[in-house]
């Protein structure tokens, strides 16, 4: 017998994934398309635009502007040492890596079926692609909060740093695996049903408020110990403080609080890659 | 010893009809609730075949049902069946875009999908950054294309453009860059849909020609899957015709290029039985065919030929004057010409008992390209009474041609226009 008669296959395609399968062998072999399209995000949504990149910085200096007008000055959150506008620019920093890494993925079947209906690639290259655009665009928000830490020390604000910012790069792995994540869960849904759209629309907006993003975490359960909970149980109102700990070192880190993060990090990354599994396979027929 | 490089065993694929959404839920937890207690999907059992053009009981419809077929490397499969057959889902499922319900295909090669050019190409980019991301979508590294770059870009014959945005493309050049992207594509398999439509003359030579190098050159396993039939008999080596999601041939491509015609000429030709005949009181229809212009029964009729149209009718009670009517419908049911019999003897003169066959011969150089339907009526004149007036009783394909006698000529273009006459030019 010839021994291309046996069962040497390449690769069958069967009705069904395994349970996690996640084929790191194929996703290195699409290595070159995942960098690509980090390439075409960064470049094509400032195209044709006059300030191009710049928009980048605008949005988060104005939320952080009004923030600091609405929260600090007139609802009158203390700060510390801190000057208000460094301390919201930082939480909005980080706030902005995790809603575009989870706003991004969440629509990932929906807005790329044209592309899925034809050709094959691993599904999970594009929403890695948007979190590593998002990285990337987190790190040109990151250089002018650089930018005004260091103007705002010349100006004679008390800043200081500690050691602990050399945690900061897995702090914000943690915040887009977390996006990640969600996102992947909630976009499997939406190929099936469409009202979730809705729900993360208004939903993120939502979870910023009890996420410390505006407050430190210690006012929360100073002013409403009721309900002081709810921020206490949300694992991003962690990963936002942390970070102001981390930069501006302000407030204290919870390493209970960093580890529950973590737990339910994992979790979510997992059933999101579990449901994205399921449905990669057959979404085309139902989106 | 057979080399197979692919085989299918048993792929069916389901869909389910009419909107999803309604139900889907309940559906769902349905399913999941058998699956728990270890039956077996609820849904899978019910379901139609595919016939567009039968209501059917279920709300689940069978694509495909039960495809095995094999393919040996380096061979030609011509995938050819009429519209809604099930070609594109078995398309859909090769390319893994979408999973069978049941059964599996099993490869020893890569495959890639040209199943509809410019798949991902970005407006917004330049034609040399879309190589890239194209070439990388249908599964190529950088490397890889950056080796090929010269030869896409040369092949493709938009050198001038090559740094400005697609989006300032016109359709002609960018369905150039993302065939050329794919032709340099280097796969053990490679699966093609219909591309050919598209582009001019020379560049449609120039994508057979490559397809022919991928085939016989290189050796490479080729499916393709196409409508033009002068193209599935020169490429291909072997052909499956499908119908209703069902393989019912698989061999010699002209053996399956003639089932497929086969098939369709059941519309040239119609025979009634007396309960079912269109009649009046001293009429009724036996027959009708489309014929050549050798008196053959005949469904696809060449652009330049006239093509007779012949109806058989049934004298049952004499004493009846009355005349014949014909008219025509395109595809898209645009009522292209109607046609009285305005002297014919039966005005005149009553005819006996018997059966009378009625020609309309329609002249060549007048329809355009295309599928057409034809009705039959009685009337009377005097007062003008229509007896009756059947629709889509038989149809007739219109072919065009290249060539210098054709309305068309050498331009290989798209040539619009419901009629194609060859006009006198002065």
């Amino acid at each position: 017998m010839d021994s291309k008669n046996t069962n040497d296959w390449l690769f069958e395609i069967t009705p069904k994934n395994k349970f996690f399968s996640l084929n790191f062998k194929e996703i290195w072999q699409y290595r070159d398309l995942l960098m690509l399209f980090v390439k075409r995000d960064i470049i094509t949504v400032y195209k044709q635009t006059v300030l191009g990149p710049l928009w980048y910085l605008i949005q988060p200096l104005f939320t952080s502007i009004t923030f600091t007008i609405i929260f600090n000055n007139v609802a009158g959150i203390k700060t510390g040492s801190i000057p208000p506008f460094l301390f919201n620019l930082a939480g909005i920093m980080v706030w902005n890596y995790f809603t575009a890494c989870l706003n991004g993925t969440s629509d990932t079947f929906k807005s790329n079926a044209s592309i899925f209906g034809k050709v094959y690639f691993p599904r999970i290259i594009t929403p890695l692609s948007i979190v590593i655009s998002n990285l990337i665009k987190f790190g040109i928000q990151f250089g002018i909060f650089i930018f005004f830490y260091i103007f705002f020390y010349f100006q004679g604000a008390d800043l200081s740093l500690n050691l602990s910012i050399l945690f900061f790069p897995i702090l914000i792995a943690f915040m887009g695996i977390l996006g990640l994540g969600l996102g992947m869960t909630i976009s499997s849904m939406v190929t099936k049903y469409r009202d979730l759209n809705n729900l993360v629309g208004f939903g993120v907006q939502l979870l910023m408020y009890i996420s410390a993003v505006m407050y430190p975490m210690e006012l929360i359960k100073e002013k409403l110990p009721k309900f002081g909970w709810i921020v206490q149980y949300n694992p991003l109102a962690y990963v936002i403080e942390t970070s102001r700990y981390m930069l501006l070192n302000i407030g204290n880190i919870s390493i209970l609080g960093l580890l529950y993060t973590m737990i339910v990090t994992i979790a979510v990354f997992f059933i999101g890659l579990l449901i994205f599994n399921r449905t990669e396979k057959s979404f085309i027929d139902t989106v | 010893m057979k080399d197979i490089i692919l085989k299918a065993e048993n792929i069916s694929k389901q869909y389910r009809l009419g909107q999803v959404g309604t139900g889907t839920l309940s559906h769902d937890l349905n399913r999941w609730w058998h699956k728990i207690r270890g039956k077996e999907n609820p849904y899978l059992k019910i379901g139609d075949t595919n016939d567009r053009s039968t209501k059917g009981t279920s709300d689940y419809v069978w694509a495909l049902q039960d495809i095995n077929f094999e393919v040996e490397r380096g061979e030609v499969l011509g995938i050819i069946g009429k519209n809604g057959a099930g070609k594109s889902t078995l398309l859909k499922i090769l390319s893994k875009v979408t999973a069978p319900t049941t059964g599996g295909i099993k490869s020893r090669g890569r495959i890639a999908s040209l199943l509809e050019v410019g798949t991902g190409f970005n407006g917004e980019m330049t034609g040399r950054e879309n190589i890239f991301l194209n070439g990388a979508i249908l599964g190529m590294t950088k490397k890889e294309i950056t080796s090929k770059l010269d030869e896409i870009i040369e092949f493709s014959g938009c050198e001038r453009y090559i740094d400005t945005p697609v989006k300032r493309y016109s359709s002609g050049m960018t369905v150039r860059l993302a065939f050329a992207v794919a032709a340099f594509l280097e796969p053990e398999i490679l699966v093609v849909d219909e591309v050919l439509a598209v582009g001019d003359a020379e560049f449609q030579k120039k994508a057979i020609g490559k397809m022919q190098d991928i085939s016989k050159g290189e050796g490479r396993t080729v499916l393709f899957v196409s409508h033009n039939m002068a193209a599935v008999k020169s490429l291909c080596t072997k052909g499956i015709v499908l119908e209703h999601g069902k393989v019912i041939f698989e061999g010699n491509v002209e053996e399956a290029v003639n089932k497929y015609f086969d098939d369709e000429k059941q519309f040239a030709q119609k025979e009634w039985n007396i309960e079912s005949s269109p009649k009046t009181n001293f009429l009724r229809l036996l027959n009708a065919k489309v014929l050549n212009e050798n008196d053959e029964l005949e469904l696809n009729h060449s652009i330049t030929n006239f093509i007779t149209i012949q109806f058989t009718y049934e004298i049952l009670e004499e004493g009846n004057t009355f005349t014949h009517g014909f008219n025509l419908f395109n595809n898209e049911n645009i009522h292209i010409l109607s046609s009285h019999d305005k002297k014919s003897l039966t005005l005149e003169q009553a005819p006996a008992k018997g059966i009378y066959s009625k020609k309309i011969i329609i002249p060549g150089n007048l329809l355009a390209e295309g599928t057409y339907s034809c009705s039959f009526a009685i009337m009377r004149y005097n007062p003008f009474v229509v007896e009756f007036h059947e629709m889509d009783i038989v149809g007739f394909n219109v072919i065009d041609e290249f060539g210098g006698d054709t309305a068309r000529g050498n331009y290989n273009g798209n040539f619009p226009g419901i009629v194609r006459p060859i006009l006198n030019w002065k």
